[in-house]
């Protein structure tokens, strides 16, 4: 029945930035999103024996994850055993006192459906990601998204430059083809 | 002469375009790579894709760990995984 093994070594390769851009798109504060990523490792785990299988891992850490916004959110609304929920619509101090007409966000801002995208992009950017090949994703992922410096790489992975430029081609030919069908 | 010196090959215009998505092409490499893509369709359509992606990655890069976020995150995972093992 178990068609799939678990194995918590790879856990933040594989899976810290999946989850990671999950909580942040949902708790919009680094710090916190950090913490409940590392939670939810830790949760995993510890239950770990309670993994049958029955989903791939990474579903199966997006279930925990899902309970640890939940009761993020528990926690802040019920600080004082109140059933009421606390937002704060603007930190600023320098707007507070403001009628709430006047801090109605830049219609041409973010808008939660800028916000939905922007998820959904992630994820097919990291499907994407998965489907190459290592190597060619590890350096694809130094170049563009961490954006490293070419010669730390070449040093790094000792590499010629020109090696380099080839294999960050094949990867974005690579990547340009698997996105095309739905974000081009 | 010039022209020599001015035209280059689908291949090595590729090259230059991905330069050019980090910011690493010199102004020589962008002149010839306009020259180049003036005339050569395939070309002008490989570098709308190739800014396209560049422009998605880039709406996304604040919602990405970073090296030491991600390291952090590390080093604490695996105090806890050597309790378990």
């Amino acid at each position: 029945m178990s068609d799939h093994k678990i194995n918590p070594n790879k856990w933040i390769d594989l899976y810290s930035d999946y989850l990671f851009n999950y909580t942040i798109t949902r708790v919009n504060d680094r710090a916190i999103a950090q913490d409940l990523v590392s939670d939810t490792f830790l949760a995993g785990l510890k239950s770990m024996k309670n993994f049958k299988g029955e989903a791939s891992e990474r579903t199966w850490l997006v279930s925990i994850l899902k309970r640890k916004v939940i009761d993020h959110y528990r926690k802040i609304n019920s600080n004082k055993g109140k059933a009421e929920v606390r937002m704060s619509y603007n930190a600023d101090s320098e707007t507070e006192g403001d009628w709430l007409e006047e801090r109605v966000a830049d219609p041409f801002d973010k808008t939660a459906e800028d916000q939905i995208e922007n998820t959904e992009l992630a994820n097919a950017i990291d499907d994407c990601l998965s489907k190459l090949p290592k190597k060619q994703a590890q350096i694809f992922e130094m170049k563009t998204i961490l954006n490293y410096e070419t010669e730390t790489i070449c040093n790094e992975l000792e590499i010629t430059a020109s090696n380099l430029w080839v294999i960050i081609h094949r990867a974005r030919t690579a990547m340009a083809g698997c996105l095309e069908k739905n974000w081009f | 002469m010039f022209m020599k010196k001015f035209m280059i090959s689908c291949e090595e215009s590729g090259h230059i375009c991905d330069k050019a998505q980090y910011k690493e092409a010199s102004i020589i490499e962008k002149v010839k790579f306009k020259f180049h893509t003036f005339m050569c369709a395939v070309c002008r359509q490989h570098s709308k894709n190739n800014t396209k992606l560049t422009q998605l990655i880039d709406s996304i890069k604040g919602n990405q760990l970073s090296i030491s976020e991600k390291k952090e995150l590390k080093t604490s995972f695996e105090k806890e995984l050597q309790k378990h093992q």
